[in-house]
């Protein structure tokens, strides 16, 4: 036997003692770890939505308004069915200040046997896209040509699939990097490839009208407003020269998620404090109690030739010992229950959601270890600290 | 000598008619000499037990002083009188003084163990046998009676090699046989190592075992 086994056996003497210990630390890192990961998770799906966005306003038909809510527009990809007259673009390109003005135009398959999944379209323009185009580039390359879809990471749809879309064949030729948002679940292609999708769900009487009258129509303009001009002052401008459409400040819709984002980070980091605050005071009383417990046997120590500073390294390594199986199991039933679960949770907050890349997920896990063996080096040293305040001959007469 | 103590004194606080404080040990002088038995006794609640304290290392003195050889025990830092007392005092407290998570093995083993890792296997062994537990090696403390545990504890300070014994009520737990046997094992380490040993007892079958004898009584120590 050597001396520095004593700690572990220590632990083992007394198992229930010692799982309730980790236990405790184990609730306080699934705490801090799911906590950290659900708030860095927003973090990076608002970071994702704003660097993709890159629009400073959206133009809107007016009746959209009515269909979705601009922050479900964002979110959840909610593209909807509403039209405006392409028209609308040129009017928008004539307002001063509108630097890019790229269309998007929207449609949604159906569950139905002309459609090998339900999902939403979002037909953008090659030529002045610059919203969708550049997030495309990093998963495909090329061109896209008729016919071609690119499909965001949740569409159950693999590279080189045939996807039926109004019994229209459409090659599935890229799949994008998750977004967070739910725009994951929409497909892309090109304008062309989109009015011939418009024709079909037309044909097939799913559409409103939107081709059969002859002009062409789009769902929403993405503006980019040029350098040194006020983004306010443009959006009133557009909203007075484009007839029946609305214009939409991104950074407006934007501010709501990230509202709504501080708020929820700042209940989860007050659900946290309180859970650390609890923690440690329970491994206060806790290594307090243990220690009274044991105060003959570490006095026996004392008495043997072990140094205040050899007891509190004793006292030390079984809190340190603890608090890292506590730590690790924590960090892992928190693993267990927030990665599996990614979509629910996204789903049930409403707000984008992308898990932090492995780097960034295990300096968290790093970073929640850490705490929770400061918290027990705490716990546990004030508990040495209080020890070595009692002379162990008072110890030993007291308990003799 | 060895072990030197100087007009110790130990106050503790008790709320009387005349005072708030008790004198346990007062002005105390005490040698213990390499080679010899010293046996304190005295009723229960003399200071017997708050002297040996003090002698140990183990309760700072409100006065006086205790050397060991050339050293003055309370004025050395806690890391060296330590290290002082696992390399020369061996302890028997009173009581339980059994460290729970180890074997009776272990348990001998361990003070050999806290600084150079030097078990002393061979001592153990032979101190186990001449108290009678040598069967008991693998047992936890807990399935160990009073007197077994007591004997572990002598058989613990013994394999420490200590040039300074102090054991306090040693033979309170044993039998007429076991009393015998742990009386005659400090003797040997007395008388045939040459270690200073200091046995407080109250017990009349001490005396046989002492080359010299106080007595304590309210505090003050008095050579018989």
């Amino acid at each position: 036997m050597k001396a520095s086994q004593l700690p572990i056996k220590n632990l083992m003497r007394r198992p229930g003692r010692t799982a309730a210990m980790i236990l405790l630390s184990a609730l306080l890192a699934l705490s801090v770890f799911g906590g950290s990961v659900v708030v860095r998770s927003l973090q990076s799906g608002l970071n994702s939505l704003e660097a993709r966005l890159g629009a400073d306003i959206i133009v809107l038909p007016a009746e959209a308004e009515s269909k979705v809510s601009f922050k479900n527009l964002l979110l959840q990809g909610t593209a909807g069915a509403y039209y405006m007259d392409a028209s609308a673009l040129d009017r928008v390109r004539e307002v001063e200040g509108v630097e890019i003005a790229a269309p998007q135009t929207f449609l949604a398959s159906l569950k139905a046997d002309c459609c090998s999944i339900k999902v939403q379209v979002i037909g953008v323009d090659p030529e002045s896209d610059y919203v969708v185009k550049p997030w495309i580039e990093q998963s495909y390359a090329r061109e896209l040509g008729d016919m071609d879809l690119v499909v965001g990471c949740l569409v159950t749809a693999d590279v080189g699939e045939i996807m039926r879309v109004y019994d229209q064949r459409c090659h599935v030729v890229a799949r994008l990097a998750r977004t967070g948002t739910g725009l994951d679940t929409a497909v892309y292609c090109t304008m062309d490839t989109m009015k011939a999708l418009l024709a079909a769900a037309e044909a097939k009487g799913v559409s409103h009208k939107i081709t059969s009258d002859g002009r062409e129509r789009i769902s929403a303009i993405y503006v980019k407003v040029r350098d040194g001009y006020d983004v306010d002052a443009v959006n009133s401008k557009l909203n007075g020269h484009v007839r029946k459409a609305t214009a939409v400040r991104t950074r407006s819709m934007i501010t709501g998620v990230s509202d709504s984002l501080a708020g929820i980070s700042r209940t989860i980091a007050l659900l946290v404090g309180v859970v650390w605050v609890m923690a440690l005071a329970i491994l206060l009383v806790a290594f307090a109690m243990m220690i009274h417990e044991r105060r003959r046997e570490f006095a026996v120590l004392r008495l043997l030739g072990t140094s205040r500073r050899g007891l509190s390294r004793l006292i030390l390594s079984e809190t340190a010992l603890c608090s890292l199986l506590g730590g690790l199991a924590g960090i892992a039933a928190a693993a267990a229950v927030v990665f599996p679960f990614t979509t629910l949770i996204e789903s049930r907050l409403g707000l984008p959601y992308l898990t932090p890349h492995a780097g960034a997920v295990l300096a968290l896990a790093a970073g929640t270890l850490a705490a929770t063996l400061v918290i027990g080096a705490l716990a546990g040293g004030w508990a040495a600290y209080r020890l070595s305040r009692t002379d162990p001959g008072t110890t030993l007469r007291e308990g003799a | 000598m060895i072990l030197r103590a100087e007009k110790l004194s130990k106050r503790y606080f008790r709320r009387t008619g005349q005072a708030n404080h008790f004198y346990a040990v007062r002005e105390v002088c005490l040698e213990l000499h390499p080679g010899e038995v010293t046996v304190l006794m005295g009723r229960s609640g003399s200071g017997k037990t708050t002297l040996l304290h003090m002698l140990s290392g183990l309760l700072r003195p409100d006065e006086g002083s205790v050397w060991l050889g050339d050293a003055e025990l309370y004025r050395l830092d806690d890391g060296v009188l330590s290290r002082l007392r696992n390399a020369r005092i061996g302890v028997v407290p009173q009581g339980r003084s059994a460290i729970d998570s180890l074997t009776v093995w272990e348990n001998i083993l361990l003070p050999g163990l806290l600084y150079n890792g030097n078990e002393r296997r061979l001592e153990a062994e032979r101190w186990m046998d001449a108290l009678g537990i040598a069967a008991l090696r693998d047992a936890r403390p807990a399935e160990l009676s009073g007197g077994e545990l007591r004997r572990m504890a002598i058989a613990r300070a013994l394999t420490q090699n200590p040039e300074v014994l102090l054991a306090d009520e040693p033979t309170g737990d044993l039998d007429d046989e076991n009393t015998i046997r742990a009386l005659s094992a400090l003797r040997d380490a007395a008388h045939g190592e040459g270690k200073a040993v200091l046995l407080v007892s109250h017990e009349e079958e001490a005396r046989r075992y002492a080359d010299r004898i106080y007595r304590m009584d309210g505090g003050k120590l008095t050579a018989l």
